[in-house]
């Protein structure tokens, strides 16, 4: 999950008899499986929470390529390397994709990413894990994008139109990532050597616990889902998302032939899902308050960049302005 | 050095060069001035990486010798890269980064324009397939130039200090050896005089267009990529882009 603990504003869902015609309406809609549109009338309140939510999704597509960044140009191969080339590629074209999304609801880019550089907008904790070794770029794949399907697959179906469609899109290829992390893995313990194998288990007793926190905190405590669900921004808790990840991720990880740092993980009969054990949340949000092992070069090297290239996108401006004033006489 | 026969040592000249310039392009992962900066960056690096795999597969089963492309690009030591030195350059600011891009895009476009119609049908292959890319890198970085040339005063300022930070790296882009002059006459590449030509042009244009000043033509000194005299950046490069087949030479990726 991208979009962590987003904030409703709302401390209480209304019924439907203290809502405003309006309200009702748009609730009823909503009820109704009728996406929203840009142009449509929304309460004040959803409009914001879509905006935080798809902004910090946006935000964690570009600060995710910092981690990936890190191994880019340590790639072993030209397959891998052109592999995990279009990968950035894809997640920069996510970004521009959502931030479109965010802006028809009158957000402005600018101002949105402003507030990921002095702290006030989130992206999803686990981009503040370092890469240590070269599985981390399989690892990433496969239990980061796997995490972010999850979540996603059941984002296609949120109310709001725009959001929805770039969900469609993006899980394509993030299946498509997904895939390709795991390969590298397989291939790893398949026809790596013993260094190669421990990287892989390595990876993976790093990155297995913040891919579960991915999901954001246990029900009871996720004081906005109650609202978010009612609006369908969010189709399901973040138990039940983390649950399934976890199902349909141990057959794999079994058949990788590694295990997951967790002695409490087995299957339970009764339940017909796996067991897992208590997450140490505390980490979470000590992670999410900033305190994570790499948030602070994570925000600085963004708010560098866009410092750095502010004469860039000021002398494009400058020239357009030219060009314009050259037509125009 | 070992050298090769000549059409491999061009061959090796081609996918260097697109090897260490879409690294450098790499670097820029994360650190563009715009989101659709990083979109682009990553792109033309993705290109570039695809075409030195073909041009260095094409040299490997030249030599012969058991090596593949992987090998090549990734277990060979910086004297025996055969890339531009303009390319090795680091990135600098992004006038800097661009200038680079744009000199080589006029010489690749020039070049596999020309190399479609080369006697080898191999080479011809895959310059084709290139230059339906390059097509478009070179398209991208003039209007760059253009841009950031005819942008603002701090723009101009850094074209102009980024074009004389790198200009004298250009000698290698109109340079003809008896190895290109062979090749030349048995009509696998083009004359290299005519070559020089077309990338002057191409340059003056972009330059004028740019409000920018084209320097006088650079003139070749003790460096010379093709004999693996390089600046002392590439090596630094390589360790890291080799990093991996270095550390571990038994494994399988």
């Amino acid at each position: 999950m991208y979009a962590q603990m987003v904030e409703t504003g709302v401390k209480k869902v209304k019924g439907l008899d203290e809502m405003s015609a309006e309200e009702r309406a748009f609730q009823e809609k909503i009820d109704a499986e009728i996406k929203i549109e840009p142009k449509n009338w929304m309460p004040d309140a959803y409009r914001k929470t879509l905006i935080r939510q798809i902004s910090q999704h946006a935000h964690s597509e570009v600060v995710g390529m910092l981690p990936e960044g890190n191994w880019v140009t340590r790639a072993p191969t030209f397959k891998r390397k052109l592999q995990l080339m279009a990968k950035i590629q894809d997640e920069a074209g996510h970004g521009l994709y959502l931030y479109s999304a965010m802006e028809t609801l009158g957000a402005d880019r600018d101002e949105e990413i402003e507030k990921l550089h002095s702290g006030r907008a989130k992206y999803s904790s686990i981009f503040n894990y370092p890469t240590l070794n070269w599985a981390d770029m399989g690892a990433v794949g496969w239990l980061v994008d796997g995490a972010a399907i999850v979540n996603q697959v059941v984002l296609q179906r949120t109310s709001y139109g725009p959001y929805s469609r770039a969900m469609i899109r993006i899980c394509k290829e993030e299946s498509f990532h997904q895939r390709q992390g795991y390969e590298i893995l397989l291939h790893m313990m398949q026809h790596g050597n013993d260094a190669q194998k421990e990287m892989v288990q390595d990876a993976i007793n790093r990155l297995w616990w913040p891919a579960l926190m991915m999901f954001g905190p246990s029900d009871a405590d996720s004081p906005n889902s109650a609202q978010s669900m009612a609006w369908k921004i969010k189709r399901h808790t973040n138990d039940e998302l983390r649950q399934r990840f976890i199902d349909q991720t141990v057959p794999q990880l079994e058949f990788l032939g590694c295990t997951a740092p967790d002695p409490e993980l087995k299957w339970n009969e009764e339940r017909g899902h796996y067991d897992f054990g208590d997450i140490q949340w505390q980490e979470f949000y000590d992670v999410i308050a900033g305190h994570g092992p790499c948030n602070r070069e994570r925000v600085e090297t963004r708010r560098k960049a866009i410092d750095d290239g502010a004469w860039v996108r000021e002398a494009a401006v400058a020239h357009a302005k030219k060009k314009k004033q050259q037509a125009a006489a | 050095m070992t050298k090769y026969d000549e059409l491999t040592e061009f061959l090796l000249l081609l996918g260097d060069s697109a090897m260490v310039q879409g690294q450098r392009l790499c670097e820029w992962c994360g650190r563009a001035p715009a989101v659709e900066e990083e979109m682009a960056l990553m792109n033309v690096g993705l290109d570039l990486v695809g075409q030195a795999r073909n041009w260095l597969e094409y040299a490997a089963e030249r030599i012969n010798d058991g090596r593949d492309a992987d090998m090549l690009a990734f277990r060979r030591d910086e004297r025996a890269y055969r890339n531009l030195l303009l390319v090795e350059q680091p990135n600098g600011d992004f006038a800097v980064t661009m200038v680079k891009q744009f000199l080589y895009d006029a010489w690749q476009y020039h070049l596999l324009e020309a190399l479609t119609e080369s006697a080898d049908e191999q080479v011809a292959a895959i310059a084709k397939k290139s230059l339906k890319e390059v097509t478009y890198h070179l398209r991208r970085s003039s209007e760059w130039m253009e841009r950031l040339g005819d942008g603002t005063e701090e723009s101009h300022a850094r074209m102009e200090a980024a074009i004389d930070t790198v200009w004298r790296f250009t000698f290698e882009l109109h340079r003809c050896d008896a190895g290109m002059q062979a090749l030349a006459a048995a009509g696998v590449i083009p004359q290299a005089d005519e070559l020089a030509q077309r990338w002057q042009t191409t340059v003056a244009d972009v330059l004028e267009k740019s409000t920018l000043t084209m320097p006088e033509a650079a003139r070749s000194f003790y460096l010379n990529g093709r004999d693996g005299m390089h600046s002392e950046h590439l090596g630094i490069l390589l360790a890291e882009m080799q990093f991996l087949q270095r550390a571990y030479p038994d494994a399988s990726w």
